[in-house]
Order: C-alpha cells, then structure tokens, then sequence
C-alpha cells in the first residue's frame, strides 16, 4: 500500500513536470490550433502567415498542423470532434461546405464569432463571388474564405502562332474555340483542347457563367430538398458540343482532377480550362509563350457571360471553445483579411483575393502588368452575383462530382449520348441529395 | 478408455483456466479491438442515417442495404469485384509459379534471379501504381507512346478496358513476388528423389510436373488462392486509387474502393459501413467455400 502510494505520487510528479513543460509558452498566449491540407510552398505560405501573426501580438498564438489531404484532414476534424478535442479552425474544401454548414451545434458561424470577439467585421469588403459561396442563408459569412480559386482559359501562344492564328486574340466563345481547334490540328497540333476538373468546369462553373441553375433552390442555397437541374437543354448542347469535338478529335478527354495540365504544358494540347491556382505550375513547366483569357461561353445565351465559381477552401471555427480563443480566432482572421496581407498571398500563390480591397492593392503595385492574365480570374468574379451563379450548396457533392464525371466519361467515350449521360447523372445526383436531406434533417 | 484416444500425443493441461487464458489475452486482444469491435460498429452502423459529425443519426433498419442493391451502378460494380479478383489471383498465380519453376531451374546466378523477382513486394502498391501510371500515361508514358507507333490508341483515362487491364498489370506485378516466394519454398521441399525417380521411369519434364510437383505444391497454391483473394479483394485499393480513382465510367470501381469514395470521401457513413458489411459477407462466404470445397482435394 505504501509503495503504491508513492508511485502514484511519483507518476503526478511526474505528469506535472510534463504539463508545466508543455504548456510553458501557453501560459504566456492562447493556443489556437489551425489543421489544414496545405502542401509544398502552399504550407510554407501557410507557416509564414502564422508565424507573422504570431509576432505581430503576444495574446495569441496560431499553430499549423498539416492533416493531410482535405478529405484527410475533414475526416480528421470530424474524428476530433467526435472525441470532444476538435481543433480551433478547420480549412475544408469547397464540397464540403454543405457537410460543415448541416453540422449544427459543431461549428460557429464566423461572422457571429467576429461580433461576439468585437472584431470588426465589414461583409461589404469581401468579394461577392468569393464570399457568397460560404455565406449562411441569413446572408452572414458561415466561414472564413482562405484560398480560393476560379477556372479560366489558357491557352499555347506559339502553337497559335504556328497555326496562322493571332496570339493575342484568344477564342472567346466555344464555336471561336472549335474554329481555333480546326486550325491548330491542321497545323499539326495533336490535341486542340482539353480540361481539368471536368465537373468544376463544364458544368458547376458553366451554369453559374451562362446563369443558369446548377441545382433548384438557388443551387441548394435555399436549402435541402434542392435537386439537380443539370439536364437542361443548355448543359446537354454543351456536353454534346464537346463530344463531337472529341470525335473530331479536337477536344482530348485528359482525366479528373488536375490530370490533364500535363498534356498542356508538354505541349500536346494547345488550350486549356484551368483553375486559376495552376498558374504557377503551368508557368514553371511550360516552354512555351502561353496566355490566360477568360472561359469561353455561349454568347447566344442571355446574360451569358454572368460570373465564374470558386473551388478551393475556406476556415471553419467548431463550436464550444473558450471566449479567448474565439478573441483569438477573430484577431487571426482580422489579420488574414488586411489588404497587404492578402495582396501577398494572392500574389505568392495565386489564389484569389478575398478583399477588393486587396485586389485594388495589387493592381496599384503593377502585379498585373508583370504578369499578364493573373488578373482574368479576378475579373471574372468582380461582378454583382445571381441566385444562379453564387456557388453551389450540396450535401454530397463529393459524391456528385464523382458521378457526374463518371457518366461525363461514359458520354465522351461515346458509349452514351449526352442527354442520356445527363439525365442519368440527374437520377443518380438526386438520390444522393435525398440522402442527404434525411441524414441532416 | 480416455487415454488411449489420445495415446500417442502429448497433451498438456493446465491447470486452471487463468494461465492458458492469460497466455491468449495478448491475441484475443487484438482481436476483438482491431477486428471484432470494428466491425460490429460497420454492423451497428450500416443499419442507421447520419450526417457526417453524428450529431443526428436515424434507425433506417436495412434501408442502407435495399438502396444499394437497387443501384445499378453497385451491381455493375459487383459483376467488376468479380472479374477483376478473379484476374488478379489467375494471373498472378500462373505467372508466378512459371517464374518460380524457371528459377529453380537456374543453375547459374540463381540468387540474382531470385532477388530481383521478389524486389516489387517490397514496392508500396501507392509507388507501384504510380509506376506503371507513368509508364502508360497518355501524354508522356513510353509504354502508351509504343503502343501508338504499333497502331493502338492507349487512353485508360476514357477507355474502361484499358484502365481495367492498368490496375490488373499493377496488381499483378505488385502480388508475383509474394507469389514466386512461397512457390519457389514449396518447389524446394519437394523430395529430389521422386522426381529422380519418375525421370527414370521415363516421364517427360511436363508429365513430371503434372503428375508429382503440381499436387505436392496444392497446400501452397491453396494457401497462395486464399491469401490472393483477399488481397484483390482489400490490398489493391491503394492502386487503384492511385492509377484510375475508379475511372473512367466506374469501369475500375471496385466494391472495396466504393466504400472509401462513399465512406472516406463522401461522409456517407450509412452506405460505406452497408457496403462495408456486404464485402465482410463476401470475403466469409468466398473463404469458407474455398476450405469446404477446395481444401478436400488439397494434399497436404
């Protein structure tokens, strides 16, 4: 009995000695935990920014931890929270906005918090289209925009050059773009055109851009028994234009994700969708002289075009923290938001800026001249928002994606017409909402 | 009497029950934590609805299940599970055991031959994917750009065939080694002497081969069936993720990486443990057939 006494006394000897060593700098700031999905220069960006917040005050201190992957690290924050250990802030990706905004009683809506931290906070300063995608039915910002891209065009100035048409004068339409391709395959070009993120683009950020509905309900903004609309006799032209392409060969079928930047920057394909975010990586890898322009679209379709859509990822703030951490939080984003803080990282990683104000920045700075085409994605998006073009709000839209890209492929290797392709990924899409609907009733 | 039923070997008795339990504690452990307890919870939670952080969940009985099944997408995927395991565990064993009889052939430099065979299981199947990825890609693979000169339009991206034949050759090679070890150990244990003997007899290399090696290896290619089953059915995740990500058309989504898309990725945690608990079935069923049928004719 008393050999048990003493180890246990040893033990919290011990773990004392433990806890005042851990949280040594913790008595002097409130830790905040970010947990992100940042990798390579994005997660040196992601260090920098922290650790200059972190000189800037002593009260707080930000501390980045990489999750993995944004499935990876969603899965992580959920698992975490399950356990009752959730961290501060959350990064996750554009699909799981639906997911994060259900979870009610998990998460604290960012702009509340900024009010109730007595952070100021003014919605006006934000980008329409970079901010309406995570803001709440009540119009109040859900959760903090942090990196945020849009597709636009890109396209190979020498092969333009080659094929006798004028560099500097990209196609703006689809049928200027099949023309285009016409011309660059009998120039001998292998490929004209291809794309990446196939239902990013073709279909999520093509509805907003010809303002038509991706979804009923303003795309699922208005709530959870939104079905899909992508059937429309505009997405079933679209999706058909591109097959014949592909059967003339003018359009190349470059796989999901990101996978078809290869064939651009190796040259075998001549035009591309992209989003704004491979900029970097196109102009590290590419031996060629090549230009941004904006998407094509439908020029007979009225408002065509309105304005592109976001991909990327925002912050999330989980429920049920302390009073000085949510201080801690809002100060941190306060931060984040400053017009030459975003500048940078909009200039540094070519990500959106969140702020007019930023973008107004770094126009002024001549960032834009140096670099031709980084603002096209900016342009596109500085406009007044519809109800169609805001963003898209599905529960399961990970799996959505999946499906439409599934029967996309099946329509592009001509196994399927496009109608039947789409009507089918229709079917298959509102099952998954109904699901969902139940699942966060 | 009791005794004599057992004459002849040893058993030993412990006495008491703590000791002999306390010996299996370790195992049973493990056990029931990382296999039992894992999938009662798939169990429990393939029969309710819920949303991602488990703040609301519902009691939907087998509704999880009948959803699946009136997916044609998931019976298509069924009818892939089966041809794609079924390729994956022929090829693999047949390429394997031809490597492993020509190795123990080798007289010269065997150790070489013998090393090099079994360098790609120790390749991850994430690199090996990618390996062969790089290898086939459309726009830069050499293999994709050979094919194209000798006429053949290589695109696993839009063509399903060809990314089915992808993750098979990956899963294939990423397996051989594994194969080729036992095979080549259970080669090596055959008595010299009967073959010596059948070759006096006058049987020919093939007839030898036939009548003594194949049904002295069957333990082996037992063990190895079972054992590629599994793997084709659960380890080839990673290459297919890696190489296809199900792509193109669902053409290489097998049963076990629908339950990550649905499960991982997707948040649908009703479905991925339904299908979860379906895929359990199947493996139990697959592995108890194969030792009430097969092991019967197995020589040990």
């Amino acid at each position: 009995m008393r050999i048990r006494l003493h180890f246990r006394q040893y033990v919290l000897g011990l773990a004392g000695v433990i806890a005042v060593a851990a949280t040594g700098p913790a008595l002097a700031a409130t830790e905040i935990q970010l947990w992100h999905a940042m990798t390579g220069a994005l997660n040196e960006r992601i260090v920098g920014l922290t650790e200059e917040f972190n000189k800037s005050q002593s009260d707080y201190h930000v501390n980045p931890v990489y999750k993995g992957s944004y499935p990876e690290a969603l899965n992580a924050g959920i698992a975490a929270f399950r356990a009752g250990n959730a961290p501060h802030i959350l990064q996750v990706f554009e699909v799981g906005t639906a997911t994060m905004m259900n979870a009610k009683g998990a998460i604290k809506p960012v702009e509340a918090m900024m009010k109730e931290a007595g952070e100021p906070f003014d919605r006006a300063a934000y980008v329409p289209a970079v901010a309406g995608y995570y803001a709440a039915p009540n119009g109040q910002l859900a959760s903090f925009p942090f990196n945020s891209s849009t597709p636009v065009f890109y396209y190979n100035k020498d092969a333009f050059a080659k094929a006798g048409l004028d560099p500097e004068a990209p196609p703006k339409t689809w049928t200027e773009l099949a023309i285009a391709a016409g011309k660059l395959k009998a120039s001998g070009q292998r490929c004209g055109y291809t794309t990446t993120w196939p239902s990013w683009i073709q279909l999520e950020t093509f509805s907003a851009w010809h303002n038509v509905e991706y979804a009923t309900k303003n795309n699922g903004f208005g709530g959870l028994d939104a079905r899909l609309k992508i059937n429309s006799p505009l997405h079933v032209r679209h999706i058909e234009n591109l097959a014949n392409l592909a059967k003339q060969g003018l359009f190349t079928y470059g796989g999901r994700g990101n996978a078809a930047v290869s064939r651009f920057f190796s040259g075998e394909c001549a035009m591309l969708t992209e989003s704004s975010s491979g900029y970097a990586n196109i102009k590290k890898n590419a031996t060629f002289k090549f230009g941004i322009s904006s998407l094509p679209y439908y020029p007979d379709v009225s408002g065509a075009p309105q304005n592109t859509i976001i991909g990327g990822a925002s912050l999330w703030v989980f429920a049920n923290k302390t009073a000085p951490e949510y201080k801690g939080v809002a100060k941190f984003f306060s931060y984040l938001s400053k017009p030459e803080v975003q500048a940078k990282w909009h200039q540094e990683t070519g990500y959106l800026p969140v702020t007019t104000a930023a973008y107004e920045l770094t126009r002024k700075s001549g960032f834009y001249t140096q670099n031709p085409g980084t603002d096209v994605s900016v342009e596109q998006m500085i406009v007044k928002i519809t109800d169609k073009s805001r963003g898209v709000r599905l529960g399961f839209l990970p799996q959505i994606r999946d499906v439409t890209e599934e029967e996309l492929e099946n329509v592009w290797a001509g196994k399927q017409t496009a109608k039947a392709g789409l009507d089918r990924a229709v079917q298959r899409g509102d099952e998954l909402l109904t699901r969902f609907e139940r699942g966060n009733r | 009497m009791n005794t004599s039923a057992v004459a002849g070997q040893k058993r030993v008795v412990f006495s008491g029950l703590v000791l002999p339990y306390l010996l299996l504690a370790p195992q049973l452990i493990i056990t029931v934590v990382f296999f039992f307890w894992p999938a009662a919870q798939a169990l429990w939670q393939s029969l309710q609805m819920q949303d991602a952080f488990g703040i609301g969940s519902e009691f939907v009985g087998l509704e999880n299940f009948t959803m699946l099944f009136s997916t044609p997408e998931y019976l298509a995927s069924f009818r892939l599970t089966a041809a794609f395991s079924s390729a994956v565990a022929v090829a693999g064993l047949v390429i394997a055991l031809v490597l492993a009889v020509m190795a123990n052939r080798v007289i010269r430099a065997a150790t070489a031959y013998k090393t090099l065979l079994i360098w790609p299981y120790a390749v991850a199947p994430a690199i090996a994917a990618v390996l062969w990825l790089f290898l086939f890609s459309p726009a830069v693979g050499i293999l994709a750009l050979a094919l194209r000169q000798v006429g053949v339009d290589w695109n696993h991206l839009l063509n399903g065939d060809q990314a089915f034949l992808l993750v098979v050759i990956t899963s294939v090679w990423k397996q051989v080694s594994y194969n080729f070890l036992f095979f080549l150990a259970g080669l090596q244990s055959i008595p010299r002497s009967l073959l010596e003997a059948a070759a006096i007899d006058g049987a020919g290399p093939w007839r030898r081969f036939r009548t003594i090696v194949f049904p002295l290896l069957s333990p082996t290619t037992f063990f190895l069936l079972v054992v590629n089953v599994i793997y084709a059915f659960f380890d080839t995740f990673a290459v297919i993720d890696a190489a296809t990500q199900g792509g193109p058309g669902g053409q290489t989504a097998v049963l076990v990486y629908k339950v990550y898309q649905d499960g991982f990725k997707g948040l649908d945690l009703g479905s991925s443990a339904a299908q979860s608990v379906v895929l359990m079935a199947i493996v139990t069923v697959l592995t108890v057939m194969q030792f009430r049928y097969i092991d019967r004719r197995v020589q040990y």
